[in-house]
Formats: structure tokens, C-alpha cells, sequence
């Protein structure tokens, strides 16, 4: 297994860690965001599927687990190059100007520590209870944790709906360069498919924003509350 | 034309450096852009001065040496060639020119605008020979390649080694370098042999050299002279990825 340490160490192997880790979380959020949107279809469909999930058992710790062990190497390794690239230029120049480069893909680093940030805000809201404790509280008819409930209650705050939009804008502008370079940095490109990989992140940025905002939204004009959803 | 020049100027290696502002009067619009240092440069030596140290040889734009970042672009604001072409019509009377040295670790600079490349010749060196039969020179149709591979391997052959690409690159990769000397030979039967094991012996010495990591800002592809395709870059990371799940040495 010396192989995969020393592959690992270098630079393109670092890459393919960082790329591989990137579309299993990408590959999480696209399952959220379709877990989140049956929050439309009322209080019985998302209690009974959030239901669904907390009965897994050891599944979901499996997949809890996982889910850690990702982060934990698409951070670390990203970290390590980022600092391995600050050392390879030690002096800036005076003036420099971007020519292909864009916003997204020059803030990756910012953007990777603001969303962590985040997820550590949003599990401590609606995983942990941390910020209401109230919100484990509320129970269904059958017994079960009113997950419903607890995010309309959570969404009808208009600061909490305004910092989770801001948070998925945050992750839209990470995806949008990062599910492009992804292919890239694997080795999965070709002249005939460019456009449509140079296009693929970016479009799947602007769809899982638009999902996941129209959540908060619905809730703050009232499209989704405790009497239903839409 | 008049213009005014902030100029980087280092003593030495271990010099810490610093822009220096001069002005450049009388200069011909038709002039090259070293044309013009070297007309600021002899005004230096009349006065007295130590003139500004610029790497140069061919001045027709295929040698590779001159390398300067011209108002935070390296080579200049046009596309698609070396500094050596640039031509001072192209700034306008009382511009105010932004001169420096690539930087890069893997690049000490030298003197003023002079850096070290050497790291650029110890990647070749690792990437190591191609089989050839030694003997009668063989007929030159013998193998048959497609015209898309040929037109993708000189493609790549293209690169003159000036590392604009390093320069460019937000995080001072070679990526865009080693991935042109190295699908140069991928593309053709000839470098088949040795193909993978290229591949990670220019990478493995390209990261020893103390370059950053490619993060696909792809401005390397904007500032090359040559126009050297990141698509390279794909194929390079495709073939390191290769030799190293497959254990080639």
C-alpha cells in the first residue's frame, strides 16, 4: 500500500482525492436537496421520510461515517496544496492581472472554510438542537421526531432563511468551479465534450442553489407553513 | 512616445528587490518591446548606471528566453506571443508599464528581470529517452500516424519552455510546461514505449522542484506564447493517474 501514500503525496494524486471526495459530497448534497423538497408535500411525506432515514440503524452511521471521512480527506488535502501553492510563489507581484481565471475558482479555499462553517452552524441548528433546543422536541401523532415542524419553525426566522440563501450561494459558487475541475483533474476531458464539462458545473451549481433556496423562500412568503406545504 | 516604467530591480539572488520608476522618453511606436529597454538601458549606462538585466536571444519570438510580466501579463497584453514581439504602438503616450520578473520559487530570479529556469531542464532530463532503432535512418512513412495525432503532437511540441505558464498561474504550477513535453510524445507511436513511466517521472520531478499544484484557473492556457491547449493538462493527469494505479516505474 506504499503506492497509494506516495500517489497521494503528489500533486495530480492529491488532486484525484480532493475530485473523488468532491463528487461523493456533491453526490450528498444532490440527496439531500431531493430529500429536502418533499418539505412540498406536506408535513406527512417529509415526517415519514425523515422517519425513514433516523430507522436505518447502522446504515446511517455507516453512511454518517462516510460522509466524515470525506470531508475530513477533501479538506485536508485541499489544505495541504493550497499551502504548497502559497509557498511555490512567495513573492506576489505588484500587478497581476486575471485573464481566465474567475471569481469562483480563485475563492475555492474562502468559499471550502465558509461552507464548513456553515454545515458546523447547521448540524448544531437542526441535527443537535443547539441553537433552539425546542426543535427535538417537537413530536408527530405517531411519536416521531416532527421534523416538519422544526424547519418551518426554523425557516420563519428571517435572519436564519437569509444566512442559509447566503450559504447556498456560497455552495453554488464552490460547485460551479469545482464539478467542472473535477473532470479535469481526472483525466476526463476531450475537445468534443469541453463545452459541455466546462458548462456541467455551473449548471448543476444554479439548480441545487434553486433547490435548496426555494425551501426558505417558500417558508418566509408563506407557501410552505405548519398547516402544509404547497 | 513617453512612457513611464516601474521596473523590478535585484542586485542579486539573495537581494531582497524593489520597483524602481523610470521614464522612457522618445520611443519610437515602431520600436519592439526590448527595443525599448534597450534604449532605456543605454540612456542608464550614460548616466552612469548598472542598465536593467533582461533575458533575450532570437527576439523573433521562438527561443523561448525573453520573459517578463508586462503590466501583470506575462509577455504583454496580446495573445499568442513572446514579449520579444510586442511592439510599443501598442501602449498609448504617457502610459505608466508595470515590469517584473516571474516569480516562482522553482524560479529564483536572478538579476533584475533574470530568472533561473534550470527547473524547467531537470524535468526533461527525468522525463528520460524514447526507444529508437539505432542503424540506417528508417523511412520517414514507415509508421503510419493519423494527421489528428500528428496535428496534436505538434500542438504541443509547440512550447518554447518560457514558462509563461508558471508565471501566470496563480499558484506558480508547471503543469501546462510538463503537459505539453510530455503528450509532445503521447500523441506519437514513437513515445508509446515509454510513455507512462514519462509521465510520472516529469511529475514527480516537476512537484520536487518546488512548483504549486495545478487548481484549473487555466490562466496558464491564456498567457501562453504558443497557445498550448490545458486540454494537454487533462491528458497528463490522465496518464500519471494511469501509471500509478498500473505500478509502471
Amino acid at each position: 500500500m506504499d503506492w497509494v501514500v506516495k500517489f497521494a503525496r503528489s500533486s495530480i494524486g492529491a488532486k484525484a482525492v480532493v475530485a473523488l471526495t468532491g463528487a461523493g459530497l456533491v453526490g450528498f448534497v444532490v440527496a439531500h436537496l431531493l430529500g429536502n423538497l418533499q418539505l412540498f408535500a406536506g408535513p406527512e411525506q417529509f415526517n415519514n421520510y425523515a422517519h425513514g432515514l433516523k430507522s436505518l440503524g447502522p446504515l446511517l452511521w455507516a453512511a454518517r461515517l462516510g460522509l466524515l471521512g470525506m470531508f475530513v480527506l477533501h479538506i485536508g488535502m485541499a489544505i495541504r496544496l493550497q499551502s504548497m501553492n502559497k509557498a511555490a510563489r512567495p513573492v506576489s507581484y505588484q500587478s497581476k492581472k486575471a485573464q481566465a481565471s474567475t471569481l469562483a475558482s480563485r475563492s475555492m479555499l474562502l468559499g471550502g472554510v465558509t461552507l464548513l462553517l456553515f454545515v458546523l452552524f447547521h448540524l448544531a441548528h437542526y441535527t443537535l438542537g443547539v441553537v433552539d433546543p425546542q426543535f427535538l422536541e417537537y413530536k408527530t401523532a405517531e411519536g416521531w421526531h416532527d421534523a416538519y415542524k422544526m424547519t418551518v419553525i426554523g425557516f420563519q426566522s428571517a435572519p436564519v432563511a437569509g444566512l442559509y440563501i447566503a450559504a447556498m450561494a456560497g455552495l453554488a459558487m464552490h460547485l460551479g468551479h469545482g464539478v467542472s475541475s473535477m473532470f479535469q483533474t481526472l483525466g476526463l476531458n476531450h475537445p468534443r465534450y469541453r463545452p459541455l464539462i466546462r458548462g456541467i458545473g455551473p449548471a448543476l451549481a444554479a439548480l441545487i442553489f434553486l433547490g435548496f433556496v426555494s425551501i426558505p423562500i417558500a417558508v418566509q412568503l408563506g407557501i410552505i407553513s405548519l398547516q402544509g406545504g404547497a | 512616445m513617453n512612457l513611464t516604467l516601474n521596473v523590478w530591480r535585484q542586485k542579486g539572488p539573495d537581494d531582497p528587490g524593489r520597483m524602481v520608476t523610470y521614464s522612457a522618453n522618445n520611443i519610437s511606436p515602431d520600436m519592439s518591446f526590448l527595443e525599448m529597454l534597450d534604449v532605456v538601458n543605454e540612456q542608464l549606462e550614460e548616466k552612469g548606471e548598472e542598465p536593467i538585466a533582461f533575458d533575450h536571444d532570437c527576439r523573433e519570438g521562438i527561443c523561448g528566453m525573453c520573459s517578463m510580466m508586462i503590466n501583470g501579463v506575462p509577455h504583454g497584453p496580446d495573445r499568442g506571443i513572446t514579449t520579444c514581439q510586442v511592439h510599443m504602438r501598442r501602449f498609448n503616450d504617457g502610459d505608466t508599464l508595470w515590469i517584473e520578473p516571474w516569480r516562482a520559487t522553482a524560479f529564483p530570479v536572478i538579476k533584475d528581470l533574470v530568472v533561473q529556469r534550470g527547473a524547467f531542464d531537470r524535468i526533461i532530463q527525468a522525463g528520460g529517452y524514447i526507444s529508437v532503432k539505432t542503424g540506417g535512418a528508417p523511412d520517414g512513412n514507415a509508421i503510419p500516424i493519423t494527421k489528428t495525432q500528428a496535428d496534436k503532437s505538434m500542438d504541443a511540441a509547440a512550447c518554447i519552455g518560457c514558462g509563461a505558464c508558471v508565471a501566470a498561474c496563480p499558484n506558480a504550477s508547471a503543469m501546462l510546461f510538463v503537459a505539453a513535453k510530455a503528450s509532445q510524445f503521447a500523441h506519437l507511436p514513437q513515445g508509446q514505449p515509454e510513455r507512462y513511466r514519462r509521465a510520472k517521472r516529469m511529475v514527480d520531478q516537476m512537484d520536487e522542484e518546488g512548483f504549486g499544484n495545478c487548481t484549473n484557473h487555466y490562466e496558464c492556457e491564456a498567457a501562453c506564447p504558443k497557445e498550448i491547449s490545458v486540454e494537454n493538462i487533462t491528458l497528463l493527469n490522465r496518464d500519471y493517474i494511469r501509471a500509478n494505479l498500473t505500478g509502471v516505474e
